[in-house]
């Protein structure tokens, strides 16, 4: 259920997010998803891709400050209410979350990348509410 | 006016006597009571007695920065602590700091000096003098402040910064002396000309201006915009605080209060004195303190030795505004900063990496330092409030360190550039 996701550390500088999506394309991995958090300095790139493990040594030979970071991702039916639903689970459990994105697979459903304070509790919250998790298996090849 | 005339103006054989007297007693007295020194003048094969006159001076083994961080705090004075009244300090290389102590006698000879120095500068004792040098542990504000009570001048003891209410003193009471360092002396420029306040509303006159390198285009702009005549003063903490030399009304050098201190000129490669008239490193030896005498500081500061009379009629030897460093010494806002300060506090700090780049500009008149720090593995950090905490800490611990602000910036690995040799550290691209 946890996902291992890429977290770059990026400067503002142009040209940076550049160089990562294409080390990271000639190196034939693919990205599931894909969000900036960015501030005046820095930006932290967080990205899903089909092998973090060899992203990250990719990343680490070309001197990024780069580490995996551990997610879980949700898939919720792609309707209005449905996040809320979700959400509102966590914060009755007093989980916090530490950030999130996400994104439509297509009219039917929805995945969302989340990051909590605590991730065992997290999978434990949502499994005893029957809310599904995207395997990391699953979320690679996406 | 000249404060005292008979050492002010005396001859050269006549100054060289007194020094030679003196030179004698600081080095018997330092022999017998500091212990490091001793050992240094026993490995170079020297017992007092070999120093006759100032002629010998150069026998004598240097004294460093250094030495004053090895025996931290007090162990280069010369006197029990029940005769030292005063303590000030200074920025040292690494997390300590530099250390001096003052007896009665040498407060009251420092005062002599500002005395001296503001008389050279064209002060009297109707003036009303703004002292805005920070008051504290830095030399600058208590170092005026007693020379201009010494004087007979009025004090306003004002200290560093809060620009508005400087103006509205300089207004309101008179002020006719500014004391400060010269880029504040620009600010309070630009200040006066943003609120509109015409300086014919000022009495100012004299400024003395000192703590950082400055020049003579500098002191165009800052003699223009305040209406007043600027004179460099300098002094170090190691040998007494500001007043050991300044310039006179001519402004061609700064008058070195040679009875208390003499002054030499070497090359810092080789140590050796440099032919009269040539540009090198500045070393004093102080010959009346008491608290902490020192033999041969090296002042790290470049300048040269002009020992023509002055038209002002004071035989006292000249020095040239500083023309840079010989070490890495960074002088910004009056403070001094080290590289090496930066780095000890990085390394304190496990979360750092010791490479960094400091930049230093000018912004408008007001200096400013930016950090860039690496951001590393091992404490990177997918969440930007852990990130910012970071950046915020390493501000803290740098800006407590170093008595001033500093704008700390993470970017990524290995984007400082690395050099074989010594490291780039410093960008200053301050125009001096």
């Amino acid at each position: 259920m946890i996902i291992k996701q890429l977290s770059v550390f990026l400067e503002n500088k142009t040209g940076r997010l550049n160089e990562v999506t294409q080390l990271l394309g000639n190196a034939g991995i693919n990205m599931s998803a894909f969000s900036v958090a960015d501030t005046s300095e820095f930006g932290i790139l967080r990205v899903i891709v089909t092998e973090p493990e060899k992203a990250l040594l990719i990343l680490k030979e070309a001197d990024f400050s780069a580490r995996l970071t551990d997610v879980v991702c949700l898939n919720s039916p792609n309707e209005p209410g449905a996040l809320a639903r979700a959400l509102n689970i966590l914060a009755t459990e007093n989980v916090v979350i530490e950030y999130l994105y996400a994104y439509s697979m297509d009219e039917t459903s929805a995945n969302i990348v989340l990051k909590p304070d605590n991730i065992e509790k997290c999978i434990e919250v949502f499994h005893a509410h029957q809310i599904d998790l995207v395997k990391a298996s699953d979320m690679y090849k996406i | 006016m000249i404060w005292n005339e008979k050492i002010e103006c005396a001859g050269r054989e006549e100054m060289r006597a007194i020094q030679s007297e003196r030179l004698k007693d600081t080095v018997q007295r330092i022999y017998h009571n500091v212990p490091s020194y001793r050992q240094k003048m026993q490995e170079a094969g020297l017992v007092p007695e070999d120093i006759k006159s100032v002629d010998d001076l150069v026998k004598l083994p240097f004294t460093l920065k250094t030495d004053l961080r090895d025996n931290y705090p007090f162990g280069l004075f010369t006197v029990p602590m029940s005769e030292i009244v005063r303590i000030h300090a200074s920025s040292g290389t690494t997390g300590k700091p530099t250390v001096v102590g003052y007896t009665r006698k040498d407060l009251s000879t420092w005062a002599e000096m500002v005395t001296r120095a503001l008389c050279m500068a064209g002060v009297h004792r109707e003036d009303i003098v703004q002292v805005a040098y920070g008051y504290g542990l830095f030399t600058g504000g208590l170092g005026l402040h007693y020379g201009c009570e010494n004087l007979g001048a009025s004090v306003i003891p004002i200290s560093g910064g809060n620009t508005d209410k400087q103006l509205q003193l300089m207004e309101d009471f008179g002020t006719t002396v500014i004391a400060c360092t010269p880029s504040y002396s620009l600010h309070l420029g630009e200040e006066l000309k943003a609120k509109g306040i015409d300086k014919s509303r000022l009495k100012l006159r004299v400024g003395i201006f000192g703590a950082e390198p400055w020049t003579e285009n500098m002191r165009k702009e800052i003699e223009a915009s305040l209406g007043i005549k600027a004179i460099d003063i300098y002094g170090l903490s190691e040998i007494m605080g500001p007043g050991v030399s300044c310039e006179c009304e001519y402004q061609t050098g700064m008058h070195i209060m040679e009875d208390h201190f003499i002054p030499e000129i070497i090359n810092p490669e080789t140590l050796q004195p440099v032919p009269a008239g040539e540009i090198g490193e500045l070393v004093f030896t102080t010959i009346t303190k008491e608290g902490i005498p020192l033999i041969r500081y090296r002042t790290r500061d470049l300048t040269r030795l002009i020992y023509d009379k002055c038209e002002c009629g004071r035989t006292l030897v000249r020095m040239e505004k500083c023309k840079g460093r010989s070490d890495d010494m960074l002088i910004i806002r009056g403070v001094n900063v080290f590289p090496s300060q930066i780095e000890s506090v990085l390394l304190e700090m496990s979360e750092t990496s010791p490479h960094y780049l400091i930049i230093v500009e000018r912004d408008g008149n007001l200096d400013t330092m930016k950090l860039m720090v690496e951001v590393q593995e091992q404490f990177f950090s997918d969440e930007i409030k852990q990130l910012e905490a970071l950046r915020k800490k390493i501000t803290h611990r740098l800006s407590s360190t170093l008595g001033i602000s500093v704008d700390v910036k993470l970017v990524e690995p290995k984007t400082i550039e690395r050099t074989a040799g010594k490291a780039k550290r410093v960008i200053d691209n301050r125009k001096l």
